[in-house]
């Protein structure tokens, strides 16, 4: 028996060490080198420490503009996303109606499209060419960032509310409040850490906008990512560019500190309820006007945007058609190769980038889903450090730091790397939740029918396991299709991808209608690999 | 007076509760008492405006509540497993109902009081024992002085000895402050215990209305008899005052003639007499044995004995005329 047990465990050390170790080497690697070559790029000229960049990037009026306005535009388009996306929230958590489940999965693609294909498609609705010309305001970019993350408040906010025992409501009702005072008093301030939740994330994701701004913006509004990709790509000014992205850092940081802080003060025991005993299906007047007002404004509000993309891309001198479609296997200017191969390029990288992002990750997730302490909570923390650093900062950092020792920049691996860096952190959240959910009674039950432990993993974790991973794998790859902020840093001319190109075509005059017809593709190309995530998907289980 | 009539709810297109009738009157407790999913815990929510129904009125002295909102209603509602705000102290959970009227601050500390939780105000929700939260509950919808209490389970999570302890308080407090309530259980116990009147609901239907002791002393039909308790169901023919069976006779001196079912009452059994079986199951119960009787023709006889022969020993046994009690026809 102990002899036994000792053949099992020693294996499993190495096995730990290497699960441990992959992970962190990759990490330390890819993610901490680069970033610390950024700073000593950035602080320190000839071994001393300098601090002239950080004082240069404050005495320029764009450039002080360019703070001020990424964290105005990202306030204003948090604020506004909770505000629009409130009340399809409750609908969803409250009510049960036809083509739920569909429509739950419809209004995740905007948040999973790339940023480059959701400001095309914003670019011909509300652009110069568009029904309404927005372009040079403020609007068009805050609208594109409601739009965008539209889901994160209704996934969040929605799956809370959906748990939360009506019966609290009830209670103040019947304690004579009106329906005002009632959400006032008692559900809004229940709400709050989930609001709370969804606000830091889109505050998050928007303080950092990128391909939006880049393309919707013009020159009049520039973001700190925007200014990073300009100083270096642009004007070339390095020490810059680095101390950006250091203040990028610091202001991420704390974004990210304050709402976990925020998150432990304000915890508060609730009894929560399963869904299905919430929602119910509507009934009077009042609920059917209320359901179908919201869903039909959802349904417009995200879907006329991308039919547009698609109707733009279809449309030609004399009617519909296909000739955009046709057009992208000639060269243009814009591109130093046919567009069409701008597909098999984001294909390839993206294969690789899902392999090496779920690879690494699930070892990651094994790590934390089954250790306890603080190892594992801070490796936890660690694992989600690339979600809140900007993707044009690790492509900077990329640049600056992996020509020695190996020079991989010129490597065609060079991609699928910085892709699986940002994917990692989804491919972790979505797994541990998945393996933390097998209840050690199944694991015990098991054992109680006789199965050894290995056959109680093969059985009963195993199945459940590898459903989470490929649900990462599915986020990974639509993560790799669309990613922009590094690519744009790191693609060669000669091999670009999707976004690249769509970007690309944008810029040039008399290319618009190839770009709407990448973007199309591209689009389609993401929501089937979407699709895939919510065939495997089971429940609610995981975080995105 | 709360009147309800011609109430029916259904649920997703299915019918749920049919044709609900009942009246109660003021100060007095109306239990409602079926097992459950037979609609009590609808039937509360339709009084209290938070379910919607298909048809009927529900009034209060005669003035009909049909589109009022629930909170207009004043009406008062004990959740079952309380709904207490997480987010809130005891003291502004009871507070909830009366806030920014006068006196508000005063009515806390006296509601509270009442309830035996007297000084609690600032503690939190969270910390407090079932029966602590209980109470809360109970202190929170009595603060705005309802004209209808309303009370869903309202010990159903309590422990047995807690359960036993509490009722009996609640039925005083409500003679006390000659409160108007529905009180909404599964246990027949804690209906006696608690009601002036009492109806019995069974798969969204009212079976039988009556006092407790209507209800007790004669059972609407088998279904009530079964649910209340009283395994004895015996079909049998009365001729002139006595009941036969084919394993003997008993007096049934208050029965016609003709076929009639009855319930025994397992007290109404008593060791020494007539009649004869077998014991096919003994179970000490504390003070008395519950025993199972085998009669001649294999029917089983339930009994509470203060001594009784071991299984399989043969039993003498009599059946007391005061403990049989003839079901109407069913039609």
């Amino acid at each position: 028996m102990d002899r036994n047990r000792q053949i099992v465990r020693n294996p499993r050390r190495i096995g730990g060490i290497l699960l441990v170790g992959i992970p962190l080497a990759f990490l330390a690697y890819f993610f901490a080198y680069p970033l610390g070559a950024i700073l000593i790029k950035s602080l320190v000229v000839d071994n001393r420490l300098d601090l002239t960049p950080f004082a240069d990037v404050f005495s320029r009026g764009t450039l002080r503009g360019a703070i001020w306005f990424t964290v105005w535009q990202a306030t204003a388009s948090m604020l506004l996303t909770v505000l629009v996306a409130l009340p399809t929230a409750y609908v969803f958590a409250h009510y049960r109606f036809r083509g739920k489940n569909l429509m739950k999965a419809a209004i995740t693609v905007p948040f999973v499209l790339p940023t480059v294909v959701v400001a095309t498609a914003f670019l011909a609705l509300l652009g110069p060419t568009g029904v309404v010309d927005l372009s040079g305001t403020v609007w068009l970019i805050l609208i594109a960032h409601v739009f965008f993350n539209f889901a994160v408040v209704v996934r969040t906010v929605g799956g809370f509310w959906g748990n939360l025992d009506p019966r609290l409501e009830e209670a103040a009702r019947m304690l004579g409040a009106g329906r005002w005072r009632a959400f006032r008093t008692v559900t809004l301030p229940l709400l709050r850490p989930a609001l709370a939740a969804a606000g830091s994330i889109v505050f998050l994701f928007t303080f950092t906008s990128f391909g939006v701004i880049l393309i919707l913006g013009g020159l009049r509004f520039s973001t700190i990512e925007v200014e990073i990709y300009r100083q270096t790509i642009t004007y070339l000014r390095l020490p810059l560019a680095a101390a950006l992205a250091v203040i990028q850092l610091i202001g991420v940081t704390s974004i990210l500190v304050g709402y976990s802080a925020f998150q432990r003060r304000r915890a508060i025991e609730l009894s929560l309820r399963p869904s299905h005993e919430v929602a119910r299906v509507p009934r009077t007047l009042r609920d059917r006007l209320v359901v179908s007002g919201v869903l039909i404004f959802t349904t417009l509000f995200l879907g006329t945007p991308l039919a547009l993309l698609v109707a733009r891309s279809l449309r030609t001198s004399t009617g519909f058609g296909f000739a955009a479609y046709r057009s992208l296997a000639t060269q243009t200017s814009a591109l130093f190769v046919p567009p069409v191969e701008a597909i098999r390029n984001s294909l390839l990288i993206a294969f690789a980038a899902t392999l090496l992002a779920v690879t690494v990750g699930m070892m990651a997730a094994v790590i934390v889903a089954y250790r306890t302490g603080l190892f594992s909570r801070t490796f936890d923390v660690l694992l989600m450090l690339p979600l809140g650093t900007s993707a044009v900062t690790i492509g900077f950092g990329f640049l600056v730091a992996l020509g020695k020792p190996i020079d991989l920049r010129t490597s065609p691996i060079l991609l699928p790397i910085a892709h699986a860096l940002v994917a990692i952190p989804f491919v972790v959240r979505t797994a541990v939740p998945v393996m933390r959910s097998v209840r050690q009674e199944l694991r015990d039950a098991a054992a109680m029918l006789g199965a050894t432990p290995a056959r109680v993993w093969r059985r009963i974790d195993l199945p459940m396991i590898s459903r989470a991973g490929l649900i990462g794998a599915g986020f990974a790859f639509a993560i790799s299709l669309g990613e922009f902020g590094a690519t744009s840093f790191l693609a060669r001319p000669a091999t670009p991808t999707l976004p690249v190109a769509i970007f690309r075509l944008l810029g040039r005059p008399g290319t618009f209608a190839q770009a709407l017809a990448l973007a199309t593709i591209l689009m389609v190309l993401t929501a089937l690999s979407m699709f895939v995530i919510e065939r495997f998907r089971f429940g609610d289980v995981g975080e995105f | 007076m709360l009147e309800v009539r011609g109430l029916t709810v259904s649920f997703e297109g299915e019918p749920f509760m049919h044709d609900i009738n009942l009246t109660v009157l003021d100060g007095t407790v109306l239990a409602v008492l079926g097992p459950s999913g037979s609609g009590k815990s609808t039937l509360l929510r339709a009084i209290a405006g938070l379910e919607h129904p298909d048809t009927g009125s529900i009034s209060w002295n005669g003035e009909s509540l049909n589109g009022v909102a629930p909170h207009a209603r004043g009406f008062g509602l004990m959740f079952q497993d309380y709904a207490l705000f997480p987010h809130m102290s005891v003291g502004a959970n009871v507070e909830f109902g009366v806030e920014g009227r006068p006196g508000a601050a005063r009515r806390v500390t006296a509601v509270l009081e009442r309830v035996g939780l007297a000084g609690y105000e600032h503690r939190g929700v969270g910390r407090l024992s079932g029966g602590e939260q209980q109470r809360v509950a109970l202190a929170r919808a009595l603060a705005p002085e309802p004209r209808v209490l309303m009370l869903d389970e309202p010990v159903g999570s309590l422990d047995r000895s807690l359960r036993e302890r509490i009722v009996p308080e609640l039925r005083e407090l409500f003679v006390r402050l000659q409160i108007t309530a529905v009180y909404v259980t599964h246990d027949q116990e804690e209906a006696f215990t608690v009601a002036d009147q009492m109806v019995i609901l069974r798969d969204g239907t009212i079976v039988q209305t009556g006092t407790p002791e209507q209800v007790w002393s004669s059972p609407a039909n088998a279904w009530v008899a079964g649910f209340l308790g009283f395994s004895n169901l015996i079909d049998v023919v009365v001729t002139a005052g006595v009941a036969t069976t084919s394993w003997g006779s008993f007096a049934v001196p208050d029965l016609e003639d003709g076929h009639h079912r009855v319930v025994v009452r397992e007290s109404a059994i008593e060791a020494g007499g007539p009649l004869h079986g077998e014991v096919s199951q003994r179970r000490f119960r504390g003070g008395h044995y519950q025993v199972t009787i085998k009669m001649s023709d294999g029917s089983l006889l339930e009994a509470e004995l203060g001594e009784a022969p071991g299984t399989g020993e043969p039993l003498a046994f009599e059946i007391v005329p005061a403990g049989v009690v003839g079901l109407p026809d069913e039609a």
